[in-house]
């Protein structure tokens, strides 16, 4: 299955939701938003009530529907200009900074309690693994119980390497062991695996900024990405969430999981747009192969597209 | 961030002192408020509208529009409504139940079901229960050894079968609860999607296997707009007794809690208050309310100073504080303390009327002055941490360069804390002296206290403290 195929497969009830909800707004407004005809209260209304149960947020969705209101009336339809303030707001983030030659790549990825960071570090271990690189999976969950053991499997199955310590180590210690033997197996990408934390527990964030600082110490400039992982089911608390783990932690990046169930993950819009991080990977599956690497073009032209 | 319910109504109706009576349309301007703030706290839009329409009624009423406090006026009535939503349902579990009896855990992936059945199994024990945990999750990776981990920890037994099979796995353990004699069961399922046919099948035959008493549907405190669609789905399939809310101590509103209660109809039971395994309390709607509109949650930092709190610390100090024998070294020991309880502006923040940090922007508290006065009481001598009175000028030089501060913070600090203990002295004899500023603490039910042990924190706490700093 190819990419489109697959993102087309987790979305599609995704889909049909907002699509089915969008037609009828649309018809709702009579036959659409004709030339010059000013859009109905109710027609407004519906629109916001339909980006809001997306989770898109009461400012993001009236930054949307103002823009949208203004460029309404002038002959496109009330779908595509949604369709397309959506996908300018994916498309002004900050760029994904391209691989900048660094051996090993360290990535460290981080997130609240049970968004699934370790399943979609399983998921991207065997996602570099197919394109022909050598992964290595650092385990430095050492909080929760039998987390190391979980990566240990998904390690298993996405046959790559991983470093381990014993439950309650320093976490620290394990990523800088980690980039060191993946520097002497010549390893790369290095795929570290961080405790779940609430963003607002201060000593745990505090954590995270002496990985980063370990890491450095291991590796020039490392860790040169830090992704952030989101539960698409995730409110209005996923902006406070990537808030604070980018000015601790210097988020580059999300990943939006669960994406295969019936929630829509619109907080991704409000974060892309007021903190402009980028969309990197989605997961809509439980299967070892079910992320995909996000392209802000397609999620928005499935979400809206007439005909699958 | 979040700005509170309650400031932004109070800034709509600020502009009108001195009014006689309030417009509708200037009520229409709150309503707007507090649609908003709902939303923000991710209550379904469908409850929002039906919700916003019920305050107005109320709000509209002529004895609210001439009052001499509007604004309060409405947001009694919003915390009412919202209170009523919740319904006086007590949290907990069903009140009969066959023996031994059997609680099912389901939800999302993520949920937090796997440690909320290892903290439900110790709330159990505490209880006075026997409990036995079975994990079913033979889906996620080390699922069924994260529960034997937890099981270990909470020690809690853990039933665990040589079979994969699910419902196997279920129906063993309430065999072996039967013939071993525990009286409640608790069974741990993997997380699945609502949509997800297959795995909504397999529950039901869990169900049917086992016969549970409470099917408790985790839910994570964060969950968006899509949590009635979840719940109310795992509602219709499998039946729901009560939700457990979890991941309650970031600063998630919880407004999904609202939603799942007044669209799926089904109560709350307990809430998860933090990763230790103690952390799981009784569920009262006020508490969850005062939350979701940021009047503060003085609950919660009692709790938070429980936790930060030594009991027989608390008890010696109170002793101290009676007999005026409090030291530099007991101060200390306080601002170690409330530093632990997580950075000063959220604990501050969780007092009511201090509630939004706006206000506090302007007298935040310096988190790096309590380093400073640390380091002070550091560089003194055992003998003068005893006993202020020795420290003359010449220590003070001393303690000064030990420090790496000055002589005049030295004398600050201890003008202040003589002061303090003037006051301390004052309450801790009973008599609460006005300390001005506003800082009001409500007195609490005792009920409403809900941990077993929960005995009222009296005066003398960190409180005065916060206060005086």
């Amino acid at each position: 299955m190819g990419f489109f195929e697959r993102l087309r497969d987790g979305l599609s009830r995704t889909k049909q939701q907002i699509l089915g909800r969008f037609d009828e707004i649309v018809e709702q407004a009579g036959a659409g938003p004709a030339a010059g005809r000013p859009i109905a209260v109710e027609t407004v209304e519906a629109l916001e009530e339909l980006l809001i149960s997306a989770d898109v947020g009461v400012d993001a969705t009236e930054r949307i529907v103002g823009r949208v209101l203004e460029r309404a009336g002038r002959g496109d339809s009330l779908r595509d200009l949604v369709k397309s303030e959506i996908r300018t707001i994916f498309e002004a983030v900050e760029p994904v900074p391209p691989a900048n030659g660094h051996s090993p790549h360290v990535t460290l990825i981080v997130g609240v309690n049970g968004t699934g960071k370790t399943t979609t570090i399983g998921k991207l271990a065997n996602l570099f693994k197919a394109s022909g690189k050598q992964p290595l999976v650092c385990a430095a969950d050492t909080f929760r119980a039998a987390a190391v053991e979980q990566l240990e499997i998904w390690a298993r199955r996405a046959d790559v390497d991983i470093v381990r310590a014993r439950d309650g180590a320093d976490p620290a210690s394990v990523v800088y062991d980690a980039i060191q033997s993946g520097r002497a197996r010549g390893c790369d990408p290095i795929l570290v695996d961080t405790a779940g934390r609430l963003h607002t527990r201060a000593n745990l964030m505090s954590e995270l900024d002496k990985i980063r600082r370990v890491a450095a110490r291991a590796a020039e400039s490392a860790p040169h990405e830090v992704l952030l992982v989101l539960d698409a089911t995730v409110g209005q608390n996923g902006l406070a969430q990537a808030r604070e783990f980018t000015s601790v932690a210097g988020v580059t990046g999300i990943v939006l999981t669960k994406l295969d169930g019936t929630a829509k993950g619109g907080i991704a819009v409000a974060i892309a747009h007021d903190l402009k991080l980028p969309i990197r990977y989605v997961g809509v599956g439980e299967g070892i192969d079910d992320l995909v690497p996000f392209s802000a073009q397609e999620y928005v032209d499935a979400l809206f597209q007439d005909k699958w | 961030m979040f700005e509170s319910l309650s400031t932004r109504v109070q800034d709509v109706f600020k502009s009108l002192r001195g009014e006689v009576r309030l417009t509708p349309e200037q009520v229409e301007e709150a309503l707007r408020e507090i649609r908003l703030a709902l939303l923000e706290a991710d209550v379904n839009f469908k409850v929002v509208k039906a919700f916003v329409d019920r305050v107005r009624d109320r709000a509209m009423d002529q004895t609210v529009l001439r009052s001499l406090t509007p604004g309060q006026q409405v947001i009694k009535i919003v915390r009412d409504e919202l209170l009523a939503l919740f319904g006086d349902a007590e949290g907990g579990l069903t009140k009969s139940a066959p023996v031994p009896r059997v609680i099912l855990l389901l939800g999302l992936q993520g949920s937090g079901k796997t440690t909320t059945a290892a903290k439900l199994g110790m709330w159990l024990a505490r209880q006075g229960r026997h409990p036995l945990m079975v994990s079913t999750d033979v889906r996620r990776p080390a699922a069924i050894e994260q529960l034997s981990v937890l099981g270990d920890k909470a020690d809690v037994r853990v039933f665990t079968p040589d079979t994969m099979d699910p419902v196997a796995r279920a129906g063993g353990a309430l065999a072996e609860a039967r013939a071993k004699g525990f009286d409640t069961v608790l069974v741990d399922t993997a997380g699945r999607l609502h949509i997800d046919d297959d795995l909504m099948t397999e529950l039901q035959a869990i169900k049917d296997a086992v016969q549970p008493a409470d099917l408790l549907y985790v839910a994570d405190a964060m969950t968006g707009q899509d949590a009635i669609k979840s719940a109310g789905e795992f509602n219709r399939r499998v039946g729901v007794t009560g939700v457990v809310l979890t991941k309650l101590d970031g600063d998630a509103r919880g407004g999904a809690a609202l939603s799942v209660v007044s669209v799926v109809g089904v109560p709350i039971a307990f809430i998860g208050s933090g990763e230790r395994l103690e952390d799981l309390e009784l569920f009262h709607p006020d508490r969850i309310v005062s939350r979701m509109l940021g009047m503060g949650d003085m609950l919660s930092l009692i709790e938070k100073a429980e936790q930060a709190i030594d009991k027989d610390e608390a008890e010696q100090l109170e002793e101290k504080l009676r007999k005026n024998e409090f030291t530099l070294d007991d101060f200390r020991t306080q601002l170690k303390t409330i530093r632990r309880m997580g950075p000063l502006e959220s604990v501050l923040g969780m007092i009511p009327g201090l509630g939004g940090l706006k206000q506090l922007a302007d007298n935040k508290p310096d988190e790096n002055q309590m380093g400073r006065v640390e380091a002070i009481i550091s560089s003194m001598t055992p003998a003068e941490r005893r006993n202020h009175t020795i420290i003359n000028g010449s220590r003070r030089k001393r303690i000064a360069a030990g420090s790496g501060t000055s002589v005049e913070e030295i004398n600050r600090l201890l003008k202040q804390f003589t002061e303090m203990r003037r006051v301390l002295q004052m309450i801790g004899q009973g008599g609460m002296p006005g300390m001005g500023g506003g800082l009001k603490i409500p007195k609490m039910p005792q009920k409403a206290l809900g941990a077993p042990s929960g005995k009222r924190r009296k005066k003398g706490g960190p409180w005065g403290l916060i206060k005086t700093r």
